[in-house]
């Protein structure tokens, strides 16, 4: 007898917090609305908005830092690959830059596409175990064949990743488990994973010394080589993710609607699997664990843009990078001359909005 | 079931199954605590072991037995029995088979404590000590954050991974501020290890089951009962249901901080135990009893196979706990979600 005979928990019945539950919404996105240009035109307007916003986070992450620079010479910088007083620049705040854009909207999509395909307000690859599987994977690669740097490590994390994602949508995830079951797996799920992680580390120091670092999640180690090597897969899981758009808003309505909306349920799963599996695998591969971001900003972005996910999807990617590149700044300003990785700042950051996220209102209240 | 009644109006029932179960637990503990003791680099035959703890060894037997092994032990039963009876009271509190302190942030906290003093620099007495007051007030913290007009089961539960995921950063940053050897040593603490405890770890959680056990056994347990059929029925019943709970939350992370304390977060024994208990006694009710004699055995078990596994090593007990309750977790998710309750 393992299931107390508990009431059903059920946090769905918060309006605020369902994210495509609400058929209205989606079917906005089909018929034609009375303002629809108008709504497109102040989208399109918005989204620029925040690319815009994401100009100055980027700025401001290559002018911050031990060495600090003047924001009038990060222009020049750029320009000026052989300068020495700019070598700061292009060895390490231009490539832990770009690490950061690419991992942000790796993060911030994966989480928007996988809260839309388990339609879980909680549905983030943190939190679900998704990041774990893939540091795993990556501490089995390093402990025991001696995989280093990023061309073998993102095999381990991609196997990881896909392992974890499978498991937690089969196990936990599903199309009927309420979020906080689905929450309530993927923490069973983090804390296997991480203590096999730290038996690992255990066993062999020198795996220690390195994955203590990348554990944390950081984007301090970040070469443009790496960039380089991950951007293909996150490139491609974008791509992935923005082509699904469609149906899986139609699979919102249900899978009976989606399919007589010429939608393929099955397909658009697999597609969204696939997607997640290289967004995270690559993002995890190359700056370590990061949660929150991909719960949080799917969250603060819908709340702009309405529950369709091809405005969402795009605006996640845009502004999940403003996040993480903020976080990574702001944990570069916290503790000069040193730094605070990303990982820790986005969990301090995150951990509040997520309470508050499921613990506002009358959620609680059975 | 049976239902011993006496005169004076106070009714005892009894599971003949859960009784067996019970006793069966204690035995083999016995059992191989007795097996226990005669192993390592100076083996003894089981008839030693017995002689010796009848106060008849070589003086050589007794040092080893009294001072060396029993704590071990000692230390074992008692981490394993607190940790199971939290976790029974835990997932009966939040209505949840998953609900365990592991998932919850308390172990997270207690890490917390325990790390800050190996990046400042302290004795292991501190370490234990800073692990017992943070887990505990990170229990604090948890139901604190879930209150609002009292606490209901699953706004615990997202209260405390919110609390575990925020603290898990904090703690992986602070791994990565103490020097290499410290941090050995800390993972090693993290993980759950039984080597080198003596009765300076063993008596804390000892005194404290002895303290809060049977408080929580007959006080709590037919309460608990009752609260499982939901808020509302179990108010209607006359339980007082806020104020237990806070209570037995408080009884139960006091458990898991001390238990913490003298052995690191031993991960999964708390989850895995009740789990078992409740399959094995097919009772209803949280088992509270059997559970904890499980826990106290299942972490004998583990800590003898963690000693023996790889000859010449040592693993920490933690890592075979957590092998064993990760494994026992992926199937218990796929049968659950297989039997639609999950």
């Amino acid at each position: 007898m393992l299931s107390s005979p508990a009431p059903a928990i059920r946090t769905n019945s918060e309006p605020t917090l369902s994210v495509t539950h609400s058929p209205p919404s989606a079917a906005q996105a089909v018929s034609a609305h009375p303002t629809r240009r108008g709504r497109t035109a102040t989208r399109a307007s918005g989204l620029a908005a925040a690319v815009l916003l994401l100009a100055v986070v980027a700025v401001l992450s290559i002018a911050v830092g031990a060495k600090a620079l003047p924001l009038a010479d990060v222009w020049p910088a750029l320009l000026d690959p052989g300068a020495d007083e700019y070598t700061v620049v292009h060895q390490m705040r231009l490539p832990r830059t770009l690490l950061g854009l690419l991992a942000g909207a790796a993060l911030g999509v994966a989480g928007a596409v996988m809260q839309a395909l388990t339609r879980n307000p909680l549905a983030d690859p943190g939190l679900l175990g998704i990041n774990a599987g893939a540091s795993a994977a990556v501490a089995t690669g390093t402990a025991l064949v001696g995989v280093a740097g990023l061309n073998g490590q993102i095999w381990f994390a991609l196997i990881g990743a896909a392992a974890v994602t499978a498991a937690g949508y089969v196990v936990g995830g599903g199309r009927g488990a309420t979020p906080a079951r689905l929450a309530l797996a993927g923490a069973a799920l983090n804390a296997t994973l991480y203590s096999y992680v730290s038996a690992i580390m255990l066993l062999d120091t020198a795996s220690l010394e390195r994955l203590r670092f990348w554990t944390v999640g950081s984007l301090a180690s970040a070469e443009l080589a790496i960039v380089g090597t991950m951007a293909p897969f996150i490139a491609a899981g974008l791509l992935l993710a923005l082509a699904v758009a469609r149906p899986l808003n139609a699979l919102a309505l249900g899978d009976d609607t989606a399919r007589a909306l010429g939608a393929r349920p099955a397909l658009i799963r697999a597609a969204v699997i696939a997607a997640v599996t290289l967004l995270c695998g690559a993002a995890t591969a190359a700056c370590g664990p990061i949660v929150f971001v991909g719960l949080l900003v799917p969250h603060l972005v819908r709340a702009l843009t309405g529950p369709d996910l091809r405005w969402l999807l795009p605006y996640c990617a845009v502004l999940a990078p403003v996040l993480l590149l903020g976080a990574d700044v702001l944990g570069r300003i916290l503790s000069r001359p040193g730094e605070l990785q990303v990982g820790m700042v986005t969990a301090v950051l995150g951990g509040p909005l997520f309470l508050w996220l499921v613990l506002r209102g009358r959620v609680g209240q059975p | 079931m049976i239902v011993l009644r006496t005169p004076g109006d106070i009714s005892l029932r009894l599971h003949p199954r859960a009784l067996a179960v019970g006793l069966t637990c204690a035995l083999l503990t016995l059992a191989v605590g007795v097996l226990a003791l005669g192993s390592g680099d100076y083996p003894m035959s089981a008839a030693d072991v017995l002689r010796t703890l009848a106060g008849d060894g070589t003086p050589a037997e007794e040092f080893i037995v009294h001072e060396l092994r029993l704590p071990r032990l000692a230390t074992a039963i008692a981490v394993g029995a607190a940790l199971a009876l939290a976790g029974a009271v835990f997932q009966t509190l939040v209505r949840n088979p998953l609900g365990s302190p592991d998932l919850l942030g308390f172990t997270q906290g207690a890490a917390t404590g325990a790390l800050v003093v190996v990046v400042v620099g302290g004795t292991s007495t501190m370490l234990s000590g800073a692990a017992a007051v943070s887990g505990f007030a990170t229990g604090l913290l948890v139901y604190v954050i879930a209150w609002r007009r009292g606490v209901h089961g699953y706004r615990l539960v997202l209260a405390g991974i919110g609390v575990a995921a925020i603290l898990t950063g904090i703690n992986g940053w602070l791994l990565t501020r103490a020097p290499l050897m410290d941090a050995a040593r800390a993972v090693l603490w993290l993980t759950g290890s039984l080597d080198g405890r003596g009765w300076i770890h063993a008596l804390p959680v000892l005194i404290a089951l002895a303290l809060l056990g049977p408080v929580v056994l007959a006080g709590a347990g037919p309460a608990l009962r009752l609260m499982e059929m939901g808020d509302d029925s179990a108010n209607a019943l006359g339980v007082p249901v806020e104020r237990l709970r806070l209570a037995l939350l408080g009884a139960a992370v006091l458990l898991v901080s001390l238990a913490s304390a003298a052995a690191g977060p031993v991960n999964f024994v708390a989850l895995t135990a009740p789990h078992l208990a409740r399959r094995l006694t097919r009772a209803p009710g949280p088992n509270l009893l059997p559970s904890a004699l499980l826990g106290a055995l299942l972490l004998v078990v583990a800590d003898e196979i963690a000693q023996r596994a790889v000859p010449g090593h040592q693993l920490p007990v933690g890592v075979v706990t957590g092998l064993i309750g990760g494994g026992y977790l992926i199937w218990l998710l796929a049968a659950e979600r297989r039997a639609g309750r999950l």
